[in-house]
Formats: structure tokens, sequence, C-alpha cells
């Protein structure tokens, strides 16, 4: 960047603000959720929407339950015991927790990469296709195995070497790679829980304009700690915070506040979120 | 008068040190004593002849040959009723529930019980119980009960080390619960599943006890059938011992040397697993 002077959040947010959004497709309709881990409630009463070709940043204050909010997207919530989920997730109109509904299925149609990069202990090559393997898409897999690692940008580091073991890479090149693999079994939408937190600058500013070109073709969720990138990447943005019982015991994380990203680093509505953009709080 | 810190550290030293060559010791005694013995008597005829009341021609090849289909039959029964056994309790099992938790308590306390007691249990149920009879495959039956806690225990704690991090990954890719156990954690875990096997398998040819008892006979001139009567390399080195001549001292020493010889195989190989496949996550 040129300028001399740093740019605030609220300048690079609007930057890539678009015009005006027009009239988006709601892909995720959350109404009322809450999560409870046995009889801890880690967060409540959180209802948005999601919308389609769009990068929404979910942001807030470590522990606020970001994590186990994006984790209601694709049912990941269902493999800890303890997690209850109540409230409704529409996705495209369907209800996500409806009872004919399979987890299997939800997680086919909506991919997750996680905060550190989990390369299977197989070549580059098995990582990708493991996916439209399992989901039996047989045909054309090398080309599958191409076009995915071409989309994360990573082909042209490893088109010599898909015979190699995918522990072998760096960790920015592992996440993309766990993108990539996300990116084959041809999802309609990508969660990301602080994809780019374990890595260097330059992976992630990699990672970041890889989310600018794949939102063309996907909706995708982001959970991050950086406000510097979710001003960078993000169309909306939900600020979650932690509300603590007056008596000072439980502690829930709620939806504070949810708005164009531009609006949320330049005039948010809530007190808190201002404190926390500015960095005067977390 | 009080020792130095150095001293102390010093003594401390040969203290282990004397321990550990108390061990090595022993090892390299019975090592060159055996090979002493043995190693004239270590030809041919041990290997291609069946044991004889002449020790010139007497041979251990019926025996051998036991031990080795004794051997296989193990493998082919203890790994997958072990790893079977593994991936039920750590990734279907829910342990809140009792019969869960007795399960798991029964497999620990079963490796620690005496080997003469399966033999017991082999000899009550297998050999009369189901009318097995005396035979190679009850042998190799209860040897695999005996076994079996161990290879639980090393292909638990090899599926255990696949870090979460990869199921989570299949799982997100839209694996069901079956794809990602057997496409993500078993072949992750097969360095560790074949290193306890081996272990288990070189334990497994080494008992006499439980062989003993359920019948295994200990002179036997022709070859090993799974359905026929057997002896086995440990048992044909105890009846070699009780004979009176003098030189069957020395054909049991020869074949101590082959039965060592395949369990210390077995062992490289199971370490040469272990250090092929050596992961880090
Ligand atoms: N598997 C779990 N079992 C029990 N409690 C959990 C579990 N996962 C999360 N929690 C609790 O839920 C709350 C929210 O956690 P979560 O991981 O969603 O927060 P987060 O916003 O993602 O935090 P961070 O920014 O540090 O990643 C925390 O109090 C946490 O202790
Ligand atoms: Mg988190």
């Amino acid at each position: 960047m040129s300028s001399i002077e740093p740019m605030t959040l609220g300048q690079i947010a609007q930057e890539h603000d678009e015009v005006e959004t027009p009239k988006r497709e709601v892909v995720f309709a959350v109404e009322d959720l809450a999560v409870a881990y046995a009889s801890n409630v880690a967060i409540r009463e959180v209802s948005l929407e999601v919308y389609k070709n769009a990068v929404t940043a979910f942001i807030g204050p470590s522990g606020c339950g970001k994590s186990t909010f994006i984790r209601c997207f694709n049912r990941m919530n269902d493999l800890v015991p303890s997690a209850k989920v109540t409230g409704n997730v529409l996705y495209h109109g369907k209800d996500l927790y409806a009872d004919e509904v399979d987890p299997v299925e939800v997680r086919r149609r909506i991919g997750m990469v996680f905060q550190k990069p989990n390369p299977f202990p197989k070549s580059i090559y098995d990582n990708i296709a493991f996916g439209p393997r399992v989901l039996g898409l047989k045909d054309n897999l090398s080309d599958r195995v191409e076009s995915a690692l071409q989309r994360a940008a990573l082909w042209d580091e490893v088109k010599d070497r898909l015979k190699e073991s995918a522990l072998g890479l760096s960790g920015g090149q592992q996440q993309r790679l766990c993108i990539a693999r996300c990116l084959a079994v041809e999802p309609d939408v990508i969660l990301m829980d602080e994809p780019a937190s374990a890595l260097d600058p330059i992976s992630t500013t990699r990672i970041e304009d890889l989310m600018h070109e794949l939102k063309r073709e996907y909706t995708i969720v982001i959970v991050t700690h950086n406000m510097q990138q979710a001003a960078r990447v993000a169309d909306m943005t939900a600020f979650f915070s932690v509300d603590v019982a007056p008596d000072g015991g439980k502690r829930t994380g709620i939806l504070v506040e949810y708005d164009r990203t531009s609006k949320i680093f330049t005039t948010p509505a809530d007190k808190r979120t201002e404190d926390y953009v500015t960095g005067r709080f977390g | 008068m009080r020792m130095s810190r150095a001293l102390k550290g010093g003594l401390f030293k040969g203290v282990l040190f004397l321990s550990l060559l108390v061990g090595f010791l022993t090892l390299v005694v019975l090592l060159v004593d055996v090979f002493n013995d043995g190693l004239p008597f270590l030809d041919r005829t041990l290997l291609t002849s069946p044991p004889s009341g002449d020790p010139d021609i007497a041979g251990a090849r019926p025996a051998i040959l036991a031990t080795i289909y004794i051997g296989a039959l193990l493998l082919a029964f203890v790994v997958p009723i072990g790893v079977a056994t593994a991936i039920y309790l750590e990734e279907y099992a829910n342990k809140t529930r009792w019969y869960n938790r007795l399960l798991e308590i029964n497999i620990q306390n079963l490796a620690a019980v005496p080997s003469i007691v399966y033999g017991i249990l082999g000899l009550a149920f297998l050999v009369r119980g189901i009318g097995l009879g005396r035979v190679l495959l009850a042998g190799a039956m209860i040897l695999t009960l005996l076994v079996l806690p161990t290879v639980i225990i090393a292909a638990r704690e090899a599926i255990r080390a696949v870090p979460d991090s990869i199921r989570q990954g299949g799982y997100a890719l839209g694996a069901t619960q079956w794809q990602v156990v057997s496409r993500q954690v078993l072949p992750a875990a097969i360095p560790g599943i074949a290193t306890g096997s081996i272990l288990a398998l070189s334990r497994g040819i080494g008992e006499t006890a439980p062989l003993i008892l359920i019948g295994a006979v200990t002179y036997i001139s022709f070859d090993p059938t799974i359905l026929g009567p057997f002896t086995a390399l440990p048992i044909q080195i105890y009846s070699f011992l009780r004979l009176p001549q003098a030189e069957f001292k020395l054909l049991a020493a020869a074949s101590i040397i082959v039965l060592l010889a395949i369990l210390l195989t077995l062992n490289a190989f199971a370490i040469f697993i272990r250090n092929r496949y050596r992961r880090s996550w």
C-alpha cells in the first residue's frame, strides 16, 4: 500500500464495499439459536442472515462462541456429545436440524476449513481426492484434483510433487491444501474458522486474496480474531461479545451487532462494537 | 561425612549402570552358552528331520513347522479381532454406558491373567467343550486368547494417537463415520497396530504352558496339520532336554537358537516398522 498514513479499518472496509448490494439471496437464516455444552450455554439468542456470494465475518473476544456458532452451520457440533443446539438454522429455507436431515449430507454441501491446517497423512493428490472418493465422484478424478488446486492457488507450487506427502508442505501451503480439499467436493458454502491465524503475513495475504476470488462462486463464512482481516475480506460482519450474568457467574456469548463491514468499522450502532473495533476492549 | 554432589551423582550413575549390566550380562552369557553348545548341531538335519531316538539323525522339523503354523494362525485370528475390538472401544463405544466400562476393565484384567489359566480354559472349552480335540488349531486359538488383550491395548493406543483434527477433517468433507475410521484413522494407526501385533505374536509363540495343558504332544515324527496333533518348538526343546543322551542337550541348544532367531527377527521387524512409519503430526 502506498499511503504513508496507515489506513483506518473503516477506510480499508470502505475500499472494497460494493456501492449498493443488490438484493442478495439468503443462504442461511439463523433464528434465535442457542448452543449449550451440557448445562453451560456457550451462545444464545443469535439471529442473522448469511448472504450468497458474500464473505461474512464473525469477530469478537475469545470465548464468545464464534467457533461454536460457525460449527452449527455444518452440524459439526453433532460430533460433540454434550453439545445441544436449539433454535433454527434454515439453509435455503430448509431446516438444517430437521429430523430427516442427514448431517453427513449437510457437510457435503457445506465445507469447512479449520484453524490449524489438518492435512491427512497422505499424498497431496490423495488429500484432495479424499472428498470426491468418499462421495463416489470417481470419474475425472485427476481433473477434479487439478481444478481444486488451481482454484486454491496452489497448483503451480505442487504440480510436480502431487505424490509426495502433504505433511511436507509449509503451513501456508497446507492451509491452501485444506481449502482445495474442501473445494474438490464442490460445496455451496465454505466455513473457515480462523483460517489464517497460524500463518505468516504473506500466506495470510494469499488466503485473503483467495477469499476474494472464491466468493464469486461460493458463499464464505469466516471467523477471525484479526480485525484488519475482517475489514479487508468481509462484506458483512457480525460482532459477538460475552454477556456476564449480573451475579458475575455465567458467561454466555451473544450477538451484539451485525451489519455491512464498512458500517461496523465506521459507524457502529452499538457502543460495545465501537469499543471493540477501535481497540478499547478485548 | 557429607558426600559431595558430584560423588552422589556418580554413585547413582554407577548403580544404574550395574542394573543395566545385570540384564545385559545375563543375555550375553545365555547367548554364548547356547551358541557354544548348539552351533555344531545347527544344520540341515535339525531343520529337515523329525525327532528320533538317535541324536545324529534327530531334528525338530515338525516342531518348527508347527510353530510357524501356529504363528500364522495366531496372527490371522488376533489381528482382526483385536483391531475390531479396539475400533469399537475407541471410536464407537459410549464410555458412559456400564457395559462398555465393564468391557474395558475386563480387557485390562485379562492381560494380567497367567498363561496357565488360559491353558485350563482351552482344555475345558476348546478341546473338550466343543470337542476340537488336542489339535494345532486349538493351540493357536488358545494363544490367540492369551495375546488378544495385548493386541487390543496396542491397537487402542495407536488409534488414540491419531489426532482428532484428522477425524474432523474427514467429517467436514462429508465422510461417514465408517469412512473416517476405515480411510483415515485405521491407515494412520497401522504402524502402531503392526508393532503391537508382532510383539504379541512373538510372545505367543514363545509360550509353553498353555500348549502343554491342552496336550501338545512331545514326540511327533510327521509334519503337523491344522487339525492334527502337534508339538511346538518350546515343547520340543523341553523334551530334548529330558532325554538321557548328552547330545540331545546340544540339539536342544540348537533348537533354542532357531526359536531365538524367529523371535528376534520378529522383534527386529516390529522395530523396523515403528521407525519406518514414525509420524510427526
Ligand atoms: N467441546 C466443548 N465442550 C465444552 N465446552 C466447550 C466446548 N467447546 C467450546 N466450549 C465452551 O464454549 C464457549 C465458547 O467457546 P468457543 O470455542 O466457541 O469460543 P470462540 O469464540 O471460538 O473462542 P476463540 O476466539 O478463543 O476461538 C467457551 O466457554 C468454551 O469453554
Ligand atoms: Mg474459536
